[in-house]
């Protein structure tokens, strides 16, 4: 009798133990994510946040000064200009991969012929690095040998296109060389939307007379403002990350001329070993792009509770 | 009105709307096709040729030696290696961050579709806030992390720093193509007796060749490119192909040999874009679920 | 108010002929019902006449005019669509004036026929509204009002209804009815729905493969099909088919089948009976009278209740027939039951071409 008690005992406690196994899956299982979550994400940011408030150069220093660095960096010529640049480029950058993208999506649209191939042509450049196309823009642009000597053997002796070494326009090559290699990626997102557009819309703005350029201004491209703002949100992602492109391409000269604020960064933590100024430049990178990306997160989630809960 | 409409339209094949059109495109892709066409024409061209000639010009002289040279004697600094360590070098970075950050990106997907763990949804909001995290802000202590754990400039390093950059989007790849699969083949998985590890290696993952197929193309396109990260974390011994190539470019010393480096930039491309050239809808469809953020 | 007459149309999608040398006259404010299996061309066709499709060989000319090659938005058309195919970033009121506002209407002219499209659907508390915020029901009502607002000759719509649930989509069917009485202008209405075409079309033209298989009015197409097509695809449930042939005897002429033999003497022949002509039987449901005076006998196999009626379903000869039965009343499986076809009101095909005797 007692010994029946305890094996129901133990089989209660094994039964027990079974159900704790089973509840505690999931979270064993996502306990990768929750470390890298905490320490690879919050802890750092936390960290560089903690940095940038303390007097470190090489070594970290365990001081608080507090918004002294930020101070600093904001009486730094070099990231005065690295912002400006980044300003510069990421309207340009942005504006022109929109339209371009756009324009490439509308007249693949049109029902062509080998549009595989085109699609394929346009893309491609996205599926190279940075560095890669940096590279060969460096030397396309390169007056010496590049396009403009081409241009000046082909007999226009005058013909001047410089501006890789040109203070004034040196981002402007930049601007040319990332959105080679960045529009066919709007094109491909927008694209995608196009083809998600009911038929009978189309059929509908016929049957009303629309002409087909407005149907794309006026109903098609309002209801591609999902794709675009996805579009957006890739394309200002990859303006705060600008740095492959530009070591590739200008090295951030000539003098500070396309320094950007990633370079300014990464060339003061190792570089220029002042660890503190870095980390204040980082946090204002931070701050801008919460600023420009959650208003547009929380819109995105809004309409997707409303879609949701209709 | 009518007499004017009637017959308007009957050959739409070539009007001059539709030349417009395909002149727009042939000339884009033009545009697009240049810097590839230079590279390769470059590449193949004597360095004689080059200084005097015209860089749009099609080669008097063919010559592999560029390739060669690029592959296996061009110099950075004073090695004179040429990047087809950083080839290999690459492809050990590659392929274990490629399958580590799938598996931890399907694995966290799968529990957060279908496992309801609590804080679970609290901690993947904030993984999807960590994508726009620009990297800079995370360099500094990441290297502090790694160099406390002795993994600071080695293989293992940089491979743990690519899981932990691809964990977003991984997860997200993932957890919205389980969120996909109807509720009920899991629900019946359950009252088959599946535990969570049993459902997961049996049922979701062969269900998720589709996804993998996308998100190792992803994966694998991106790593391969990445700069930034090898060129901090890898260390001397495991710089990426990417690093070596902007190494042997931009090397100071010596004369710029033109054509080595043009060659040496496709074989750095080389691996990314055939993997485009045979995925080609797979690609596009990475970007497009890789894009729906939030 | 036009009448649309179509010659000779044919339609290639895609390299395959969809419709082929097809003539069609729909009369002046007519309410005109394409009907038809799904691919049977009846869609292909309204295209065509809206001018969404190019035709390969033929004419259409609405109002007398020759449409053929003329672009829809003058074509003096109005359509609305299964999808209902509303801008979804505009207004309901944007929605409906867009095309007139591109066309330069005057804009006292535009809020004049908003109004009144407004008017008829009541649809003016939703003016403002966007499509996603309206019912299906509602949505559906902008996309006739922005056919409406066109104050087109000729109404075209493409199964409008076949996105609503049950319960609207009746509702709808007895609101495009009211607006036919009152607007008086031709429609021509895509369904494959006979519910739908029964209730609403004056006329009904039921294609199949491309080829209209019969034009009439509701009535006659329901009770008097041209052939074997119409005949089952009409009903539910369908028409009860008999395999057999006829026996033709100086006055009389029987049909056999098995041990089936009914006296079809009273049927209306369209051509002359030959003996022994093998053809299929058809009789509606509604037609068989259960009743202890019928001349037949059959078990009684299944009763299906539909609240205000049944289906009683007989075992006759080896054949199931569908009976429908208006009173309520207690048949249970296996009962033996007598029950009598009147010969007037049945359908005869030749079952080699299919068509009607």
């Amino acid at each position: 009798m007692r010994a029946k008690l305890r094996l129901l005992r133990l089989l209660r406690l094994l039964r027990l133990l079974r159900l704790l196994r089973r509840k505690s899956m999931p979270y064993a299982a996502l306990l990768p994510m929750a470390l890298i979550v905490l320490v690879g994400y919050l802890g750092t940011v936390l960290w560089s946040l903690k940095v940038s408030m303390s007097s470190s150069r090489t070594f970290p220093a365990h001081d608080f000064v507090g918004l002294t660095q930020y101070a600093r960096l904001f009486g730094n010529e070099r990231w005065l200009q690295s912002l400006e640049n980044l300003a510069l480029y990421g309207v340009l950058f942005i504006v022109a991969c929109l339209v371009i993208g756009f324009l490439l999506a509308v007249f693949i649209d049109q029902k062509v012929a080998g549009e595989g191939v085109l699609r394929t042509v346009f893309l491609y450049p996205y599926a190279m690095s940075f560095v890669a196309t940096g590279l060969v823009w460096q030397w396309l642009l390169n007056p010496g040998n590049g396009i403009q000597q081409a241009v000046r053997l082909w007999g226009y002796a005058d013909f001047e296109f410089d501006w890789i070494v040109d203070q004034d326009k040196v981002m402007y090559t930049i601007v040319i060389a990332t959105v080679w290699q960045a529009s066919g990626l709007v094109m491909a997102i927008l694209l995608a939307g196009l083809r998600g557009i009911d038929e009978e819309i189309w059929k509908a703005a016929r049957i009303d007379g629309i002409p087909t350029w407005r149907v794309y201004l006026s109903i098609v491209l309002p209801m591609l403002g999902p794709s675009v703002g996805t579009a957006f949100v890739l394309l200002f992602t990859a303006v705060v990350k600008l740095f492959d492109s530009v070591v590739a391409m200008t090295q951030g000269g000539p003098g500070i001329a396309s320094e950007v604020p990633a370079k300014f960064i990464m060339d003061h933590l190792f570089g220029r070993a002042n660890i503190a100024l870095a980390s204040a430049g980082s946090i204002m990178l931070l701050l801008t792009v919460t600023i420009l990306v959650a208003p547009f997160m929380y819109a995105r989630s809004r309409a997707a509770h409303r879609k949701a809960s209709q | 009105m009518n007499a004017t409409v009637t017959r308007a339209r009957r050959n739409t094949r070539l009007d001059p709307a539709r030349i417009g059109i395909y002149a727009f495109l042939v000339s884009a892709a033009a545009f697009f096709l240049l810097p590839l066409y230079i590279m390769l024409v470059t590449s193949v061209k004597p360095m004689d040729e080059i200084r005097l000639g015209n860089i749009f010009a099609l080669p008097l002289s063919f010559t592999m030696e560029p390739w060669q040279t690029a592959w296996s004697s061009a110099c950075t600094g004073v090695d004179c290696e040429g990047i087809r360590g950083g080839f290999w070098n690459s492809l050990a970075i590659v392929a274990p961050s490629t399958v580590l950050s799938i598996l931890i990106g399907a694995l966290n997907g799968y529990a957060l579709s279908f496992w309801r763990a609590r804080g679970a949804g609290l901690l993947f909001g904030i993984l999807m806030m960590g994508a726009f995290i620009p990297v800079q802000v995370m360099i500094y202590p990441l290297v502090q992390i790694l160099a406390a754990l002795h993994l600071f400039s080695s293989l293992p390093g940089i491979i743990l720093i690519h899981v932990i950059f691809g964990m977003p989007v991984m997860t997200l790849l993932f957890r919205n193509y389980y969120a996909s699969i109807p509720e009920e083949l899991f629900k019946a998985a359950r009252i088959d007796g599946g535990g969570f590890f049993r459902i997961f290696l049996q049922l979701m993952l062969p269900m998720s060749t589709p996804i993998i197929i996308v998100a190792a193309i992803m994966q694998v396109t991106g790593i391969w490119n990445d700069y930034i990260l090898g060129l901090v974390f890898a260390g001397r011994e495991n710089l990426p192909m990417t690093v070596q190539l902007n190494n042997v470019i931009n090397t100071t010393t010596g004369v710029r040999l033109y054509n080595v480096n043009m060659a040496a930039t496709i074989l750095t491309s080389l691996v990314p874009l055939s993997i485009y050239l045979v995925s080609g809808r797979w690609f596009v469809r990475g970007i497009a679920a890789g894009a729906v953020k939030g | 108010m036009s009448n649309v007459s179509i010659r000779n149309l044919c339609v290639s999608l895609g390299g395959n002929r969809i419709i082929e040398n097809l003539d069609l006259d729909v009369i002046e404010s007519e309410f005109l019902v394409l009907l038809g299996p799904s691919g049977c061309g009846k869609s292909t066709l309204l295209h065509s006449i809206a001018g969404l499709i190019d035709v390969a060989d033929g004419s259409i000319a609405i109002g007398g005019e020759d449409m053929t090659w003329a672009d829809p938005a003058d074509r003096r058309i109005g359509m609305v669509f299964q999808s209902y195919a509303l801008y979804p970033t505009m207004s309901v009121e944007g929605n409906m004036s867009f095309g007139l506002r591109i066309g330069g209407t005057p804009k006292a002219e535009i809020e004049r026929r908003v109004k009144r499209a407004a008017e008829i659907l009541h649809l003016e508390p939703l003016l403002k509204r966007k499509p996603s915020q309206l019912s299906g029901g509602q949505r559906q009502r902008v996309a006739i009002g922005r056919a409406l607002v066109r104050e087109a000759d000729v109404l075209l719509f493409d199964e409008p209804l076949s996105n609503l649930d049950a319960k609207l989509r009746a509702e709808l069917r007895r609101e495009l009815k009211l607006l036919h009485r009152k607007l008086r202008s031709t429609m021509i209405y895509v369904t494959h729905d006979q519910v739908e075409a029964m209730t609403l079309a004056t006329r009904i033209v039921v294609m199949q493969g491309g080829k209209i298989q019969q034009i009439g009015t509701p009535e006659s197409v329901y009770s008097k099909p041209d052939n074997l097509f119409v005949a089952g695809f009409l009903g539910a449930p369908g028409m009860n088919f008999l395999n057999g042939t006829l026996a033709c005897d100086r006055s009389m002429v029987r049909f056999a089948a098995g041990q089936v033999d009914l006296d079809v003497s009273n049927y209306a022949f369209k051509h002359e009976p030959r003996h022994d002509m093998t053809v299929v039987l058809g009789i509606r449901p509604e037609q068989i009278q259960i009743g202890d005076q019928g001349n037949l006998t059959g078990v009684v196999s299944l009763v299906e209740p539909m609240g205000n009626h049944e289906i009683v379903w007989i075992d006759y000869c080896g054949h199931s027939l569908a009976a429908i039965v208006q009173e309520m009343r207690e048949f249970k499986a296996d009962d033996r039951v007598r029950f009598s076809v009147d010969a007037a009101k049945i359908s005869i095909f030749d079952q080699f071409d299919e068509a009607r005797l």
